[in-house]
């Protein structure tokens, strides 16, 4: 029952600006080198094929699921898995910023970047299409166990009811590919203002879902912004496995063992206690009143 | 006034010293690397921005890969030359001197006048002038030296010292930078005269400006970055002519924080629906 683990490696990364091939070779090599070391999943940040302040590079940039750049990456993860972050642009041409599950000689897209930012220094929108759903995937671990991952995309996170959905899937392990640039340069011991954030909002989800989560940020500067990196792994009851990194290149490996999970979840049964009749009761009754649109 | 400045709760003002340098840092390594450079050319008053910006550069990119200039005009005051020159001493940078008194008497030779602000933004372009001449002898780009406050309220010469390739400094009010300088241990006489853009002698900031930077800071910070409202500013306690002032200069010399405009009349027009990020494939 407690058997079965899953090596987890989270490269935090720095991306070349609208350079796909540039940004996908150095990709490829490291995924490889993880896989070479042991892991079996490897996460990589937001758009970690393209950079992230795009703007009218998207289309130029925009990958198709089966092109040759992801199916590169797969060929790069061989017999295990990697997600990796693109502009991928569908049949129809739009452009989403999703996440990819590569390995085994295939690209599968798991996740369309739900929540797309626009205020602030963020322009997501004007550029990107949103995605309509939090679906988890199953992952075939190397032991024939399966792991059943979510995916919030940096913005994604910031609405509880994200990670919330996912969770009542069943989720196991909540991936968090992100691309935050670091803002608030105040004094004290939370960091950056978007780090403090970041560190409060995981260690919450990690606790209150209980699941693994890794949040995986990027590094490097774009047209004057820098992301601060930061990117960690944390167990099922809110505990720190591996990081926080800092803000330079560099990765992170942990070992998942089911057992955590299952002793976290004897301990904490929200999850057996979660009622979803009574907030489905609730969106029936805002439905009809006053509530929120969407 | 005084209530605004004295509101309980921590400074919103205060900076981790630390941490803003190492990010300056990586930011001037990384933007200028990125575009095939690593080496710095600074313009030094002998003020505390332009140190600021010498012991920026020096730090990120090594002492020896940094010019600092300085730029005297005759009646300039012949302390500011001895305090870059204590600035050069500290951050171990290469310096060049070059007297533009010849320029500029050359061309106001031509057309006299005694309009201080005439004289001192055509000194301010000369040295942008020749710091973009010293930058292609170095292979270096131009690192600017204007802060958040000089920028919202357009206190600064367009094409002159708000020209340059990049800049460390754009995101800290004047009170900020002073921490960062503080930290960065830079000379005492630099840290404690008053601000001056030296554009005449016994020029003063604040007195050019009719408030103190300490005021407009707090100010700026509540009108910009908490986008409280002319009334809510009135409420913490700033004197109305005050808050009507600063916003008054905040949004008139807008046209100086952005690229001179373009007519639009194509599909796509440069800047406006032709969005490339500085850092195109970088």
């Amino acid at each position: 029952m407690t058997a079965g683990s899953l090596a987890l490696t989270c490269l935090q990364t720095a991306p070349r600006l609208g350079d796909v091939g540039a940004s996908a070779a150095d990709l490829a090599d490291a995924i490889a080198e993880a896989r070479r070391a042991g892991a079996d999943l490897v996460v990589t940040p937001e758009l970690s094929c393209s950079g992230y302040f795009l703007r009218d590079l998207v289309p130029e940039v925009a990958v198709a699921e089966d092109g040759p750049e992801l199916l590169g990456l797969a060929r790069a993860a061989g017999d295990q898995w990697a997600l990796v972050g693109a502009v991928v642009e569908s049949p129809d041409h739009l452009f989403h910023n999703a996440a990819v599950l590569v390995g085994r000689g295939r690209a599968r897209v798991v996740h369309r970047k739900v929540y797309l930012p626009t205020y602030g220094l963020f322009d997501e929108r004007r550029y990107l299409a949103a995605g309509d759903r939090f679906e988890v995937v199953d992952l075939a671990g190397r032991d024939g166990e399966t792991w059943r991952l979510g995916l919030c995309i940096c913005e994604d996170l910031w609405h509880p009811s994200a990670p919330w959905l996912l969770s009542l899937q069943r989720m196991d392990l909540l991936v968090c590919p992100a691309a935050s640039p670091g803002r608030g340069m105040e004094p004290g011991d939370g960091g950056l203002g978007s780090a403090a954030s970041v560190q409060a909002m995981t260690r919450t989800y990690a606790e209150l879902l209980t699941c693994f989560l890794v949040y995986c940020n990027r590094v490097g500067v774009e047209d004057g912004v820098s992301f601060w990196g930061g990117s960690r792994v944390l167990g099922p009851d809110g505990a720190l496995l591996a990081g926080p990194l800092a803000d330079d290149r560099g990765q992170l490996t942990a070992a998942l063992e089911r057992g955590h999970l299952r002793r976290a979840r004897i301990a904490y049964p929200l999850l057996r206690d979660e009622r979803p009749g009574v907030v489905r009761a609730t969106l029936r009754r805002l439905r009809g009143g006053a509530g929120p649109p969407g | 006034m005084s209530g605004a400045a004295a509101a309980g709760g921590p400074d919103p003002l205060a900076i981790d010293p630390g941490r803003v340098e190492r990010i300056l840092c990586r930011f001037l390594v990384e933007e200028m690397t990125k575009v095939g450079f690593d080496r710095a050319v600074v313009g030094l008053s002998g003020g505390v921005d332009s140190a600021l910006a010498a012991w920026l550069s020096a730090r990120a990119l090594g002492p020896e890969r940094v010019l600092a200039v300085r730029m005297p005009y005759r009646a300039s005051d012949p302390r500011s030359l001895a305090d870059a020159d204590l600035v050069v001493a500290a951050t171990g940078v290469a310096a060049r001197t070059i007297d533009i008194s010849p320029q500029i008497d050359s061309y106001f030779d031509q057309v006299p006048t005694d309009d201080r602000r005439r004289r001192g933004n055509k000194m301010a372009r000369e040295r942008m002038a020749v710091l973009y001449d010293l930058s292609l002898v170095e292979g270096a780009l131009v690192v600017g030296t204007s802060n958040k406050t000089e920028l919202l309220l357009g206190y600064g010469t367009v094409f002159g010292d708000m020209a340059h390739a990049l800049n460390p400094l754009g995101d800290l009010y004047k009170t900020q930078l002073y921490q960062l300088a503080r930290h960065a241990g830079l000379p005492e006489p630099i840290l404690a005269k008053a601000p001056s853009a030296d554009l005449w002698s016994g020029q003063s900031d604040e007195e050019d400006l009719g408030f103190t930077y300490a005021v407009a800071d707090r100010l700026l910070y509540q009108l910009v970055d908490e986008r409280r409202t002319h009334e809510e500013c009135v409420d913490l306690g700033f004197p109305p002519e005050l808050v009507a002032l600063v916003r008054e200069r905040v949004r008139r010399n807008q046209f100086k924080r952005r690229l001179p405009i373009i007519a639009k009349l194509s599909r796509r027009t440069i800047d406006r629906d032709f969005r490339y990020p500085r850092d195109w494939g970088r």
